[in-house]
């Protein structure tokens, strides 16, 4: 109960500044001690400057078709080769990066807010709400995912949709699946939190809804939704990656990790290009278990109870 | 506790009869279906066939036919394989359940090995370096390390098939054919192992670390038993129950195959079919099959909660 304790000695010390912030800088320290979850910090900031800021240093950014420089082995120009088209590997993989990263965050970021709020509101007003909110939650959970994103993805490619705004298609795709478990655990904190006495506090005090929710209720949740939200990032990665590795998620032109492993579907190229798709594949491991170890560390010391 | 069963059983069945209109519906709204797909037919020859199959009826009238239908005991006709549905999946799943309950067996008998040895010796070099490895295998991308353990394994070294089920044009029999399966499908097990390992691993390493730190073990340890016994009868017994209701999760995972493992290794099992006629859009099976998964699924959910009763008495249903 951070906003409790430090309302608390607010008054008792008068020095809100330095007091407002002591849980979170208890919580970094412990966590910097992990050398664990620092070393995963250090992958994934690694991944992201290397995605965001390596393209900037890439003498072969325009992606121009070179004929002469078509399926070359990896050599002191082009540390990764060059593809089909001429273009360099190391390039596009740092620019595929960059969509991947980007559809992972933003689809973690929806399915977190959707997640939050539906499981916010069922498990806060209970009754008819709480019913109606999980039992579709229930029922997206009894339906497959990987069936489901595989519907979805064909639906955009029926619709024609066009490339450039297939990404953000996908990413509504991944939190439309990605939320009803997340609205099942946050319904779930939130029917113990509220039968807390500092819920029955603010009972007493009158307070409105809307302050009980948000001012009260929703800063117990902060550590878990920050935990559950960096190993979401990497999950929807691996989910962006699977369906555009099938053809069904952001499509060429525009590159990703998951849509250049594609390239291992041509049986010249598996076998003798494996500059080709090995490096994605790769970039998609190290991140993915970079978040999953700095998550856990978040874990550690954010929500020790929760330790499974 | 038997009111409340029949009340679950309930809600059971009215959330698959929603799953199944869910299911319909995606399937069916889905824009193309099998006949606009085949180029070589001509407009009256395509009429006439959606007339026969019934696609132009009105949605909720398909709908109610394919649930009787269902109820009946018959889940439709492939119009791919030209097969009723029901039959390819006898033919396929047992494919997939070969697959699965091998990959399933190895992922357990690991897990448990390594989850205890790693709890028992927590924070030592070794327990770190499980820990590393559990979230390895949790990172990797499925479709990824099959496709890199085919190139590295199978085109580079030539140890192992790349894929398949037996090798083309073989009409092994007996013990050749046994030899050969085997052969196939160690690729595909030891990528489904992998996978599966890091989580479960996880599991029983938390686990037992739990049961570890209880009195009754510094009690067998005060009696003098020997540090063996304390371990393997007084710890894990009590670290291996609550995994008994891990079991009811199985239960979509091994019937229900691997779409992508099954994919990548062209393994002739239900998630390879699945995948088959999603290209063709050949509606009966996809929707089958989807339905085929919720019914595990549910089923499944629901033997971990009694199996979960009957582990530990002491938590009410």
């Amino acid at each position: 109960m951070p906003s409790i304790q430090a309302e608390v000695t607010n008054v008792a010390t008068n020095r809100p500044q330095a007091v407002k912030s002591s849980l979170w800088r208890q919580s970094i320290r412990k966590l910097l001690k992990n050398k664990l979850a620092v070393g995963g910090f250090a992958v994934v900031v690694f991944m992201f400057l290397l995605c965001f800021v390596g393209p900037l240093f890439s003498p072969y950014t325009d992606n121009k078709v070179n004929m002469t420089m078509m399926n070359k082995a990896p050599n002191i120009h082009h540390w990764l080769g060059t593809d089909k088209l001429g273009r360099d590997v190391l390039t596009r993989v740092m620019q595929a990066g960059r969509i991947s990263l980007t559809v992972g965050i933003a689809s973690m970021v929806l399915s977190v807010f959707i997640g939050t709020l539906l499981g916010a509101i069922a498990g806060y007003y209970r009754g008819i709400v709480d019913q109606v909110i999980m039992r579709i939650a229930d029922l997206l959970l009894t339906i497959p995912s990987l069936p489901l994103l595989f519907i979805f993805g064909a639906l955009l490619s029926e619709w024609k949709v066009p490339t450039d705004y297939r990404m953000y298609i996908v990413m509504l795709i991944l939190s439309l699946v990605g939320w009803p478990s997340l609205a099942r655990m946050v319904r779930g904190q939130l029917l113990s939190l509220r039968e807390r006495e500092f819920m029955q506090a603010t009972i007493v005090l009158g307070l409105r809804d809307r302050r009980k929710l948000v001012n009260h209720l929703l800063p117990n949740l902060v550590p878990l939704l920050i935990v559950i939200a960096t190993l979401n990032i990497g999950g929807a990665i691996l989910s962006e990656s699977v369906l555009s590795f099938f053809g069904l998620g952001v499509m060429p032109p525009t590159p990703t990790w998951g849509n250049m492993i594609d390239a291992a579907n041509n049986m010249i190229d598996f076998q003798e290009r494996p500059w080709l798709w090995v490096p994605p594949g790769f970039s998609i491991f190290a991140t993915v278990i970079a978040i999953n170890i700095f998550g856990d560390g978040l874990r550690d010391v954010l929500d020790p109870k929760q330790k499974r | 506790m038997s009111s409340y069963l029949m009340k679950r059983l309930g809600y059971t069945l009215f959330i698959l009869l929603a799953a199944s209109l869910l299911i319909f519906c995606l399937y069916a709204l889905t824009p193309g279906d099998f006949i606009t797909g085949n180029i070589k037919l001509s407009p009256e020859r395509k009429a006439e066939l959606r007339e026969l199959y019934g696609l132009n009826k009105p949605l909720l009238e398909r709908y109610v036919i394919w649930m009787n239908n269902a109820f009946h005991g018959n889940f439709g006709y492939s119009l791919d394989k030209q097969q009723p549905v029901l039959k390819l999946f006898n033919q396929y799943v047992w494919n997939s359940f070969l697959l699965a309950i091998v990959s399933t067996f190895l992922t357990w008998l690991i897990a448990v090995i390594i989850g205890v040895i790693a709890a028992y010796k927590q924070y030592s070099w070794f327990d770190t370096f499980v820990m590393v490895g559990i979230f390895a295998a949790m990172s990797i991308p499925s479709f990824f390390i099959g496709l890199f353990l085919i190139k590295i394994l199978a085109v580079d070294f030539k140890w192992l098939p790349p894929g398949g089920m037996l090798t083309t044009g073989s009409n092994a029999t007996g013990v050749a054919y046994l030899k050969e399966v085997i052969h196939h499908m160690t690729l595909p097990v030891i990528v489904m192992t992998l996978l599966g390992v890091g989580s479960l691993t996880r599991y029983f390493r938390s686990n037992m670390i739990d049961v570890i730190q209880q009195d009754y073990i510094r009690t067998a340890r005060a009696k003098g038993l020997s540090e063996r016994k304390v371990l393997f009868t007084h710890a894990l017994r009590n670290a291996l129950l609550p995994a008994i209701t891990l079991v009811g999760f199985e239960l979509p995972a091994l019937f229900g195959g691997s779409l992508i493992i099954e994919r990548i290794f062209n393994w002739p099992g239900i998630g390879q079919l699945y995948m088959q006629s999603f290209t063709v859009r050949d509606y009966p099976l996809l929707m089958g099959f989807t339905m085929f998964i919720a019914v595990l699924t549910v089923i499944g959910t629901l033997l971990s909660d009694i199996l979960y009763h009957v582990a530990d008495p002491r938590v009410k249903i």
